[in-house]
Formats: structure tokens, C-alpha cells, sequence
């Protein structure tokens, strides 16, 4: 298992050569791609107000060759989804590689244990279900790391 | 470039001879664009391959036209291939816009496809600034068309039956009088560009632009989708071909959502 974190913004004329750099160097064969990403619940587009979401939630987008169940209800039309995450699937949608891709809808823009939360169904995915050591203390875990951070968020230091 | 959906060892590359492309220039009101949706969701096109370019922003969503269920969950990219066989038609739908600096590759890519495909001819659905109109195109239609030399041969008789208008030409520096005339499409995106190189390299252009504004461009895509369909007859035009468009599920929400109840 390959795990890739970009912490970096990655503008739009250089997101192609990231996905070339990155894939570039890796077996296609037997490949299976999962993507995760947040962006703020504003941009969900629903007939409701999205005030009257519950908030963080998860929703999927997956390639035609990925065939195993996916944890949360998928993206609907309208919406859409942007920047890397989307330049990621779609090469894997041209390139027919599994690939499926997981948005977090969230109104807070820091880090925060709630809206990591909301990837925990990704745990008992196939794919990840051998990475997590123990999914029931994911809370515990998630607060220590959570608590060295918060001190920093306070606007009046 | 062009990838076809189907890849296996039995499944043949999609055959483009002699069919005749449709595409968007990305320009204001995103007119073109719409009407393409309009086409390819009437028309029920079946999709046949993706036109995988670094030249236009990434984006990635579940199937525009989905009509069910069933077919709502296939993915869908910025730039996708549908076709219609029974038609000879083929279209390119465009859903994002261009990277800066990359109109002159995206029409090299685009009319070196258009060459090794074998199409015969290329239509492309544009809008331009209405605001930029001079006097004389403030009256009378806001539709235009205009045609490479190797496509007037064929059907520039076709257009003055239909009595259409061609785009006008403007003075290269307003305001001085002897000056030489210039095609000038404000807002027209990549028109201009993909007009002048398929005129050098004899390839067979069509374009039909609306002059529109920014607002809701849903009623200037059924004018433009009408124009086309007065020349192609993609559709039977009866006494009110708009009706005869089936507009996509994704043209949902084009304005936002829903209002919270709290403001009121």
C-alpha cells in the first residue's frame, strides 16, 4: 500500500505533470486508487439550503473498472468535483485503472476531529481494513493527535 | 488526444470517416456548450471515448444525462467523446475552461485528430460579447455563421438559402477609415484561433455563434441549437422545435440551492 499525502496546493497548470511524476513511476497492473479530499459544504448543491445538512459528510465518485462497494452514497448530479482529486480520477477513468474517490463535505476550515471522522467507514474498506490496527480506539487516537494542534487555533495567544 | 472507451482485443476503435464533428468554442454564456448538452442528451448519444488534454482545468462528476438510476453512476470528465453512427455525427463536449497558454496546443491536438479521424467536416457552436456589437449588428438576428474556403465550396449556397448571416468583419484599428478588415470575436474563446488555422491547413469549418451576454444562457442555447438544426436537421423542426430538446438532469440547480427557511 502507497500512501501519498500532498499538503501543498497544486495549481491547475501543473496538475497533469504531478499525475505524470506520480503515476508515472508506478505498475498499472492490479493498481486500485483511493482518493481522499475535503471542500467546504457550501459547494454541495442540493434543493435544500445547505444549512439544513448535517455536517461533515462523505460522498463517493469511482471509475468504471472499480467494482467493490464504496462505504457512502455516491456524488449526485449536479455537483461536481474540482482541482487534483478530480485530475487524479479522471486519469484513472481514461486509463481504466480502480480508482474511487472520497469527499468529505465540511463547514470548518481547520482540522478538526469531527470532520476526520467522517473518512472512519473508509476503515473497514477492503482496501484499508489491513492498515488500521484497531478501528475502535480511531477516537482516542485522533484526540491525542488532535490536542498538540488546538493550542495553536486560538486566535487570543 | 482521442482514447477510446472500449479497449479489448475484439472491440474495433470507433470509425469517424466522413462524419461530421460538432464541438463548443468554451466562450461567453458557455452557449456553445449547452447546446452540445442539448444535442447529445435529445439525441441520446452514446459516449465512445474521453479527449485526454492537460490543456483544460480537471474536473470529474457522475453522468450529465443520466435518465435513471441505472445510468447515473458513470463517470464523466471534462472532455468526452459522444457519437451517433445513424447520423454521422460525432461531438465533443467540453465542460471546463482552458489553462492559460493553452488555446494554440489544444487546436493543434484538436485539428490533428480532426485530420487522422478522416472527419469531413468540423461545426463549432461559439457566443460572442453582445456588448461589442456596432450599430448595425444591434438590429436584425444575433446569429452568425462563417466557413472556411474549403467548406464555402461546398455548402455556402446552403447558407444563403437559408438566408443566413455572415460574421462581419471589422476595422483593424476602429475610428481610421482605410484600414484592413479583421475578424474580431470578443468572448469567443478559442473561435477565432481554431477559424484561422483550420482556414490555413484546408480543414472544413463551420462556425455558428450567438452575440449574448452572461446571465442565464439557457434561452440562447435553444436559439443557437435551433440555428444549427436549420442546417444539419439533427431534429424534426416542427412548429416549435425548443419543445422537441430534452433538457439534461445535470442543468439541475444552475442557480444555486434551495433558501435556508431561517431567512425569512
Amino acid at each position: 500500500v502507497l500512501l501519498c499525502q500532498c499538503s501543498c496546493y497544486v495549481a491547475e497548470d501543473q496538475q497533469f505533470q504531478w499525475l505524470e511524476k506520480v503515476f508515472g513511476s508506478m505498475q498499472k497492473k492490479g493498481l486500485q486508487v483511493t482518493i481522499l479530499s475535503t471542500c467546504p459544504v457550501a459547494d454541495y448543491k442540493t434543493q435544500e439550503s445547505t444549512l439544513t445538512l448535517v455536517s461533515p459528510f462523505l460522498k463517493a465518485l469511482k471509475t468504471k473498472e472499480f467494482q467493490e462497494p464504496v462505504c457512502c452514497p455516491l456524488l449526485e448530479q449536479p455537483n461536481i468535483v474540482r482541482d487534483l482529486p478530480a485530475a487524479v480520477l479522471s486519469y484513472c477513468q481514461v486509463w481504466q485503472i480502480p480508482a474511487v474517490l472520497y469527499q468529505c463535505y465540511t463547514d470548518v476550515i481547520k482540522l478538526d476531529t469531527v470532520t476526520i471522522e467522517a473518512f472512519k467507514p473508509l476503515l473497514s474498506s477492503k482496501v484499508l481494513k489491513s492498515l488500521a490496527k484497531d478501528a475502535s480506539e480511531s477516537t482516542k487516537i485522533l484526540k491525542k493527535f488532535l490536542t498538540t494542534s488546538e493550542t495553536h487555533n486560538n486566535i487570543y495567544i | 488526444m482521442f482514447i477510446p472507451c472500449d479497449r479489448g482485443g475484439d472491440s474495433a476503435a470507433p470509425d469517424f470517416k466522413g462524419f461530421t464533428l460538432l464541438m463548443p468554442a468554451v466562450s461567453v454564456g458557455n452557449v456553445g456548450q449547452l447546446a452540445i448538452d442539448l444535442v447529445i442528451s435529445t439525441l441520446d448519444m452514446t459516449k465512445v471515448g474521453y479527449f485526454y488534454t492537460d490543456c483544460l482545468v480537471p474536473m470529474v462528476g457522475n453522468n450529465p444525462y443520466a435518465t435513471a438510476e441505472e445510468n447515473s453512476t458513470e463517470l464523466s470528465i471534462n472532455a468526452e467523446v459522444y457519437s451517433l453512427p445513424s447520423k454521422k455525427l460525432v461531438v465533443l463536449q467540453i465542460r471546463s475552461p482552458f489553462i492559460k497558454n493553452k488555446y494554440r496546443p489544444f487546436c493543434e491536438t484538436l485539428l490533428s485528430w480532426v485530420k487522422s479521424s478522416k472527419c469531413a467536416r468540423v461545426v463549432l457552436l461559439s457566443s460572442s460579447h453582445a456588448y461589442q456589437r456596432d450599430d448595425e449588428q444591434l438590429l436584425g438576428t444575433p446569429l452568425r455563421y462563417l466557413l472556411t474556403p474549403d467548406l464555402e465550396k461546398a455548402v455556402g449556397g446552403c447558407m444563403k438559402e437559408l438566408n443566413w448571416k455572415e460574421m462581419e468583419k471589422v476595422a483593424a484599428y476602429p475610428g481610421i477609415s482605410d484600414t484592413d478588415k479583421v475578424l474580431h470575436i470578443p468572448g469567443g474563446g478559442i473561435t477565432k484561433l481554431l477559424f484561422t488555422e483550420s482556414c490555413s491547413e484546408g480543414i472544413q469549418m463551420a462556425v455558428l455563434l450567438k452575440f449574448c451576454s452572461e446571465g442565464d444562457n439557457i434561452p440562447d442555447a435553444f436559439v443557437l441549437v435551433n440555428y444549427l438544426n436549420e442546417w444539419l436537421q439533427l431534429i424534426k423542426s416542427e412548429v416549435n422545435p425548443s419543445s422537441q430538446w430534452k433538457i439534461p438532469s445535470s442543468w439541475r440547480l444552475l442557480f444555486g440551492n434551495g433558501l435556508p427557511p431561517a431567512l425569512f
